[in-house]
C-alpha cells in the first residue's frame, strides 16, 4: 500500500480570551481599559507572548488525530462546527502549524479553502487569474497554458478585461472556482466551496471535482452537505471534539454524525458549545409544535405547524434564518425572517422570541433536523447545527393521503384532470 | 506499527507539517520557489496603488518634490543649514528620494501582512512574499522620483561624478535596510497592532537621525562611525557623495552601514520566521 497523506498523533491548541468581564459601572470599565497595556505588558513578561490579547484559555481543536489517505482517495471530512475539520485542512496546507504530532504529505497540494480569497476587486479578471494561479502555486506557463480552459469553464470572457470589483457575485465565485479547479496537485483540499454559484454551475463543479477524482488525484472533501459527500466520497470521516470518532466507508461516517445530531438535540441549546458566530446574540431554546395543540415534535403532513425560537438579547436587525434537512442530511428547504410577507406581525410583548407558523405544513413522514442561524447588527450572530429534530407522522394534504417515499421530501396540494375513463 | 506496511512513495516530494521549534531557518528557498508570486504581488500593489487618483504616479514624484521645497525654505534659507557647497534644493532632493523610498516600504510593508489577513489566513503562501513584494513595488516610484533628481541636477548644471558607479551599491543598501526593518515591523504588527500608531513617530524621528535636512559634515568627525550605525545615514552620504561629489565620502561609515543593515535584515528574517506559524492563528 502506498500513501498519500499520513497524519500521525495530530493536535492543535488554540489559546481563546477568558469569558468577557461585565462592567458595572463606567469607572470599573475606564480603569480597566487604562491598566490594560500594564497587565498586559505583565503578561508578556511572564512569558505569555500573547499580544494585545488576554489570554486564559487553551482548547484542544485537534487531538490524537490519526489516519492515512492512499493516492486517489477521495475522502470526506465531516463533523459540526468546531469539531476542527478547517483546522485540520489548514495544517495540511501549511496555513497553520500543528502543536503535537505530524502530517506528511507525498506530492503537491492543493486548496480550495476559500474560493477568491487571492482575488484584488481593482484587477481584470484576466489579471486576477494569473495572480490567483501564482497563489495558489501555479507557475505563470502554467496558468498560461490553460487560461483558455479557465475562461470557458468560468463563462466570463465577456468580462475578461474588466475589473472584478463590477463583476455580479456569480461570476465573481465562476471565476475564483475555475481557476482553483484547474490547479492541477496530487492532492486537493477542499473546504465547503461548492455552496455558491447558481445550481447549473454547481453541477458543472461537481462534474469538475468528480473528474479531479476520476484523474486518480487525492481529494479531501470538508461539506456540510451529506447528500453530495455521499455522491463524491468512498470514506469517511467523522470528527468529533477534535478527535476522529469515525473512520470508514461514507454511508457509515455519515449515518455515525447523524446519530451524534440527533443526541445533540436533546441538549440544551445554551450549553451546546459547537457554535458559531459573534455571539451578542444566541439562540436558547428552539420548539416544533402542532400549532395550538400544544408541545408535540410529532406533527402530521397536511396539518399546521409551528416554529419558535427564543434567543437570549436582542441586537439591531436581528433576524432567524432556520434551514430543515432531511433524515439522510439533504436540505429540503429554508425561512428567513428578513424577507417580509404581507401577514407578518409585530409581537409588541416580547422581542426576544421568533414564531413562525405553517398553515398547511407539506413535508412528507419522515425524520427531520432544524439548523438555525441567528443574523442581526450586519453578522452572524449565532449558527447552530441540529438546533431540533422533529417527526413527521402520515397525513393528508387537501384529502390526499401523504406517501412515505423514502427518497422525497415534499408534497404540494394539486388536482388532477384525468382522461375519462 | 502501521509504518511498516507502507511503501513510501520516492517519487512525489514528501512535505512535512509539524509544530515549530523555535528558532528556525527563514524559507528564503521556498521564497524562491515562488518567485513569481513575488512579482505579482509587487506588480499588484503598484497597479493598485495610483488607481482612483487624481494624480496617478505624480505622487511619487509629489511627496519627496514637496518635502524638498518646504526643507529648502526652512532649513535651507531661513536656517542656513549648509549644504556641502551644492544648492540646498538638490542636496536635500538627493537625500529625499531614497528616504522616501524607505520610508514609504516602512509604511506599507509593516501593514501588509494584516491588509491581507484573508489571505493569510486562508491560502498558504510564503509569508516572506507580502512584505517583501510590497517593498520591491516601491522600486517604480523610487526610479521616478530619481528621473527627476536627474533633471533637477541637469537644471543646477551639475554632472554626476565618476562616484556613481557605486550608486547601485547604495541603493542596494537602502533595499536591504528598507526589507530588514519592514520585516520585523510587519511581523511584530500581527500581534501588536499598536505597531502601526508607532511608525509616524519612527519615520519621523528616523528622519531627524538621518543627514537628509543637513550634512553629516556638520558633525564631529568622530561622530560619523557612530552615525553610521543608522543605515540610513549611509545610504544618505553614499547618494550625495556618488551623485553630487560632495565630500564626506562615506568610507568607513558605510562599511558599518551595510554590517549593520544586514544584521538587521537577516535578524529580521529569522524574527518572522519565528513569528509566521502563528500568523494565521493570530490574525
Amino acid at each position: 500500500m502506498s500513501i498519500a497523506i499520513n497524519v500521525d498523533g495530530l493536535g492543535k491548541t488554540f489559546q481563546i480570551g477568558g469569558k468577557q468581564k461585565s462592567y458595572y459601572r463606567l469607572t470599573d470599565q475606564l480603569v480597566d481599559t487604562i491598566m490594560a497595556p500594564f497587565r498586559r505588558a505583565g503578561n508578556l513578561m511572564r512569558g505569555q507572548a500573547g499580544g494585545a490579547a488576554d489570554l486564559n484559555e487553551t482548547i484542544w481543536a485537534l487531538k490524537d488525530v490519526s489516519f492515512q489517505i492512499k493516492p486517489g482517495e477521495v475522502v470526506g471530512i465531516i463533523g459540526r462546527n468546531g469539531a476542527g475539520k478547517s483546522t485540520l485542512l489548514k495544517i495540511m496546507s501549511g496555513i497553520s502549524d500543528p502543536t503535537q504530532g505530524y502530517i506528511d504529505i507525498y506530492g503537491r497540494v492543493g486548496s480550495l479553502l476559500e474560493v477568491g480569497t487571492g482575488f484584488h476587486p481593482e484587477l481584470t479578471g484576466r489579471e486576477n487569474i494569473y495572480l490567483n494561479g501564482a497563489i495558489l502555486g501555479m507557475k505563470k506557463a502554467e496558468t498560461e497554458s490553460k487560461l483558455d480552459e479557465i475562461i470557458a469553464f468560468a463563462e466570463i470572457d465577456k468580462f475578461l478585461d474588466t475589473p472584478v470589483k463590477h463583476y455580479s457575485s456569480g461570476m465573481y465565485v465562476r471565476l475564483a472556482f475555475s481557476v482553483a479547479a484547474h490547479l492541477e496537485p496530487e492532492i486537493l483540499l477542499v473546504d465547503e466551496v461548492l455552496a455558491v454559484g447558481d445550481m447549473a454551475f454547481q453541477r458543472k463543479c461537481l462534474g469538475k471535482m468528480d473528474d479531479v477524482a476520476q484523474a486518480g488525484r487525492t481529494v479531501l472533501f470538508v461539506s456540510h452537505n451529506m447528500g453530495l459527500l455521499q455522491q463524491l466520497c468512498e470514506r469517511g470521516i467523522f470528527l468529533q471534539h477534535g478527535t476522529v470518532h469515525t473512520d470508514g466507508t461514507i454511508i457509515k461516517a455519515v449515518d455515525a454524525y447523524l446519530q451524534t445530531l440527533e443526541q445533540a438535540k436533546s441538549q440544551d441549546l445554551s450549553k451546546r458549545t459547537d457554535r458559531k458566530g459573534v455571539g451578542d446574540a444566541r439562540l436558547v431554546h428552539a420548539e416544533v409544535t402542532t400549532h395550538g395543540n400544544g408541545p408535540s415534535s410529532i406533527l402530521k403532513t397536511g396539518q399546521p405547524a409551528r416554529f419558535v425560537f427564543c434567543v437570549n438579547a436582542s441586537v439591531p436587525g436581528i433576524a432567524c434564518n432556520f434551514f430543515i434537512y432531511d433524515s439522510i442530511g439533504q436540505p429540503v428547504t429554508s425561512f428567513y425572517s428578513r424577507v417580509r410577507g404581507p401577514d407578518d406581525t409585530f409581537d409588541p410583548n416580547n422581542d426576544l422570541t421568533f414564531v413562525c407558523d405553517l398553515d398547511e405544513f407539506l413535508l412528507l413522514p419522515g425524520r427531520y433536523r432544524i439548523d438555525v442561524a441567528i443574523v442581526g447588527d450586519n453578522k452572524l450572530q449565532d449558527f447552530i447545527e441540529a438546533a431540533a429534530a422533529f417527526e413527521v407522522a402520515d397525513g393528508d394534504v387537501g384529502g390526499r393521503m401523504a406517501q412515505h417515499d423514502g427518497k422525497f421530501s415534499v408534497m404540494l396540494a394539486h388536482r388532477w384532470t384525468l382522461p375519462t375513463r | 506499527m502501521k509504518q511498516s506496511t507502507v511503501t513510501i512513495p520516492s517519487n512525489l516530494l514528501r512535505t512535512r507539517r509539524e509544530p515549530s521549534k523555535g528558532w528556525a531557518w527563514p524559507k528564503f528557498r521556498e521564497l524562491w520557489e515562488f518567485r513569481e508570486l513575488l512579482f505579482f504581488f509587487a506588480w499588484r500593489d503598484i497597479k493598485v496603488r495610483y488607481r482612483q487618483t487624481v494624480m496617478g504616479a505624480l505622487w511619487a514624484i509629489i511627496q519627496p518634490f514637496f518635502t524638498m521645497v518646504i526643507f529648502s525654505l526652512f532649513f535651507g534659507r531661513l536656517a542656513n543649514i549648509p549644504s556641502d557647497g551644492v544648492p540646498y534644493p538638490v542636496f536635500s532632493f538627493a537625500a529625499l528620494v531614497p528616504w522616501t523610498f524607505f520610508a514609504n516600504a516602512l509604511a506599507q510593508a509593516s501593514n501588509s501582512l494584516v491588509s491581507n489577513a484573508n489571505m493569510v489566513k486562508k491560502i498558504y503562501f510564503p509569508r516572506l512574499a507580502l512584505p517583501i513584494a510590497t517593498v520591491l513595488a516601491g522600486i517604480i516610484d523610487f526610479a521616478l522620483a530619481f528621473v527627476v533628481l536627474l533633471g533637477i541636477m541637469i537644471f543646477y548644471g551639475l554632472v554626476p561624478t565618476v562616484n556613481i558607479i557605486w550608486l547601485p551599491l547604495f541603493a542596494l543598501l537602502a533595499l536591504v535596510t528598507s526589507i530588514g526593518v519592514s520585516l520585523w515591523l510587519a511581523a511584530m504588527n500581527v500581534q501588536f497592532r499598536d505597531v502601526r500608531y508607532t511608525i509616524p513617530f519612527l519615520t519621523q524621528a528616523w528622519l531627524f537621525v538621518t543627514p537628509i535636512a543637513y550634512p553629516s559634515s556638520m558633525l564631529p568627525e568622530s561622530w560619523r562611525i557612530v552615525y553610521g550605525l543608522n543605515p540610513m545615514a549611509g545610504v544618505v552620504e553614499g547618494f550625495r557623495w556618488a551623485l553630487l561629489g560632495t565630500d564626506t565620502a562615506p568610507g568607513k561609515m558605510i562599511i558599518i552601514s551595510s554590517l549593520v543593515a544586514i544584521t538587521v535584515f537577516i535578524s529580521g528574517a529569522f524574527y518572522f520566521r519565528r513569528m509566521e506559524q502563528d500568523f494565521a492563528d493570530v490574525l
